[in-house]
């Protein structure tokens, strides 16, 4: 578990570096920290996996890539590991989660985020991962994303 | 509305989304790299902020090591979604608010510091709105998000 450090480290840049020579300079400010301080610590925040990339966090929307679904199945509990496994190898998956169903409305474990230029392509690509996967024979549903209402918190970027 | 991207553009998107320098002047290493000045790099990067093509140039965290977080859906009637989308941004605890295509229309993610105060957020919500809020917390990651490729498949 993260201590108070760590929480604070993380709510200072978990909206984004400011555009500035010496971003981590400004940032260490708001929480108290000088510079290095601050750098050590996500270094190690970094190598202890907690975060997991540090870089550009592009909009796919915006980016051509406008038909995005969450692509979500009902898997018996226990082959759905061995699915996920199988399915993180498909380069047009950004994200594959394992997630409690909310019932009696929400019968979905399984999900995916699969990217696509159009619709179709989108479309395509999920009926692949399906029958690929061997997944035919099991409920599913593929939801398109329209707005985005909210991407991140207060959002940094001074610019 | 899609962009059309310069040779520059593409390598500051696909090239930068992993292994940005953790160092005190990051942008300078950029501009190294991609030779040019640091001044350009940050020029360029604003705008492509600017024009919605980044979101954002910072950490991505693995999900459910900091406080509790779950994934949450609501039924919301069509003549209400702008409303009750408003009100689920205005939690400074929510973030990825999208609309999708299903009788679940609105998504997001909500964080908490712990587990008391999601109850209360939610309540809240569910207050504010009249609409139930459904939550699918993640049991297992398979994917770990390493950027994605603008290029190839």
């Amino acid at each position: 578990m993260l201590n108070d450090d760590d929480q604070r480290v993380i709510a200072a840049v978990q909206c984004g570096f400011p555009l500035v020579s010496r971003p981590f300079q400004e940032l260490g400010q708001t929480i108290g920290w000088d510079e290095e301080r601050l750098l050590e610590r996500l270094r190690d925040l970094r190598d202890q996996g907690i975060i997991k990339r540090v870089g550009v966090v592009v909009h796919h929307h915006e980016l051509g890539f406008a038909a995005n679904a969450m692509v979500v199945w009902d898997i018996p509990d226990e082959t759905v590991r061995q699915i996920g496994e199988r399915i993180r190898s498909f380069d047009f998956v950004s994200l594959c989660y394992l997630r409690q169903r909310c019932l009696p409305d929400w019968p979905y474990n399984l999900y995916c985020m699969i990217h696509g230029r159009e619709r179709d392509e989108t479309q395509e690509r999920a009926d692949r991962l399906t029958a690929e996967c061997g997944l035919a024979h099991y409920p599913r549903a593929v939801l398109f994303s329209r707005r985005r209402f909210k991407q991140c918190g207060a959002k940094y970027f001074s610019c | 509305m899609f962009a059309t991207l310069s040779s520059l553009d593409n390598r500051l998107l696909d090239e930068f989304q992993r292994d940005f320098p953790l160092e005190p002047e990051p942008y300078r290493f950029m501009a190294e790299r991609l030779g040019i000045s640091e001044s350009e790099v940050l020029e360029r990067l604003c705008v492509l902020h600017k024009e919605g093509l980044i979101s954002r140039i910072g950490v991505v965290l693995r999900p459910r090591r900091v406080g509790v977080s779950t994934l949450a859906a609501m039924r919301v009637p069509a003549e209400r979604l702008d409303d009750v989308a408003a009100i689920i941004s205005s939690f400074p605890e929510v973030n990825h608010n999208y609309e999708r295509e299903h009788a679940f229309n609105l998504w997001f993610v909500l964080t908490a510091r712990d587990a008391a105060r999601m109850e209360t957020i939610i309540a809240e919500m569910e207050k504010y709105t009249g609409i139930q809020v459904c939550r699918m917390p993640m049991e297992e990651e398979f994917h770990i998000d390493l950027g994605f490729r603008m290029h190839g498949e």
